[in-house]
């Protein structure tokens, strides 16, 4: 029994030489392999809900801050590009530069969560809450006097997967931010060199990924 | 020691990105386009600027291959799994 049980948990042979990087970044590409289809499950069932009802659905213009979540979107976009100048910075050995650029990308991320939960204060002020429209607020009478406009019978449904969606997206975005100040106060202590700087590159790809998944969603869910 | 490496214009791939943000919040404020017209113009954009990031920032343009088709298997996938449940809807 042991006797067999060791033939199956033998590794192949000759061994097989992998994809051809290391093993952090071949893990961190299967777990955002996983985060696309929970993000896919996520906007799959807004779609599904937005275009399947039969009830009108509100212009994301009409409940949302538009130009404000277009800045909110620069400045991801703006934290993305200083991230890979971070990566740029190590590779090339320059440590003053990494530490500089992983700051920026802190504080573009850090500035993220911190309009969006602003956002969240005014929407949820107006009366967009997550169960819909709140009875008495500015938003429940425009939509009463203007139900197409403001889609009055379907604002649960938008309330639910909007917060949905985007609090999970800013709760991705937290945690980058959390492992990036880990990352920076590593680079600090002089952690990373330019022969070895697997955890700036493994986290840069986190936080691309959650740059990525935000311009679909700012897409589908803020213009469409 | 400092040694530069041949790296991609991030810069400029950073100023392509803000330029289709602007398009796109300005095609989407054009009420007079056909509804569908519209989404399939938004949907174009937000594929070129994730097609960008994922190429240049997420380095899968200098990557090897392998990993590349690792990392495009789950969105034939995502395709499949939002059409199935919206069979309904389209059939």
């Amino acid at each position: 029994m042991t006797h067999g049980t060791a033939n199956v948990m033998r590794p192949p042979f000759p061994a097989e030489r992998g994809v051809g990087v290391y093993d952090m970044k071949l893990g961190m590409w299967v777990f955002l392999g996983s985060e696309v289809m929970f993000f896919t499950a996520l906007i799959g069932t807004y779609i599904i809900l937005r275009f399947g009802v039969t009830d009108p659905w509100a212009a994301p213009a009409a409940v949302l801050n538009v130009p404000l979540t277009a800045f909110n979107t620069f400045l991801l976009i703006c934290s993305s590009v200083s991230m890979v100048k971070a990566f740029a910075a190590i590779a090339d050995g320059n440590q003053k530069k990494l530490q500089f650029w992983l700051l920026m990308t802190i504080l573009g991320g850090a500035m993220f969560v911190g309009v969006q939960i602003y956002e969240y204060a005014k929407l949820l002020g107006h009366g967009f809450t997550p169960a819909g429209l709140r009875e008495g607020s500015e938003l429940a009478e425009l939509a009463a006097a203007d139900p197409l406009k403001y889609g009055l019978a379907t604002a649960g449904l938008y309330g639910s997967t909007f917060f949905t969606m985007t609090g999970f997206h800013g709760f991705h975005v937290t945690c980058g931010v959390i492992c990036m100040t880990w990352v920076y106060l590593k680079a600090r202590g002089g952690g990373y060199t330019q022969q070895d700087y697997r955890g700036v590159e493994v986290v840069g790809l986190y936080w691309h990924f959650v740059d990525l998944v935000w311009i679909i969603l700012f897409t589908i869910v803020y213009l469409i | 020691m400092e040694t530069a490496h041949k790296h991609p214009n991030y810069v400029l791939i950073w100023v392509y990105l803000a330029i289709l943000t602007a398009v796109e919040v300005a095609v989407a404020f054009m009420s007079h386009l056909p509804k569908l017209w519209l989404m399939l113009a938004l949907i174009f954009l937000a594929v070129w600027k994730a097609l960008l990031v994922a190429l240049y920032f997420m380095h899968l343009k200098f990557e090897p291959r392998k990993l590349a088709i690792l990392a495009a298997v789950p969105l034939p996938l995502a395709v499949i799994l939002v059409l199935a449940v919206m069979s309904e809807k389209i059939f």
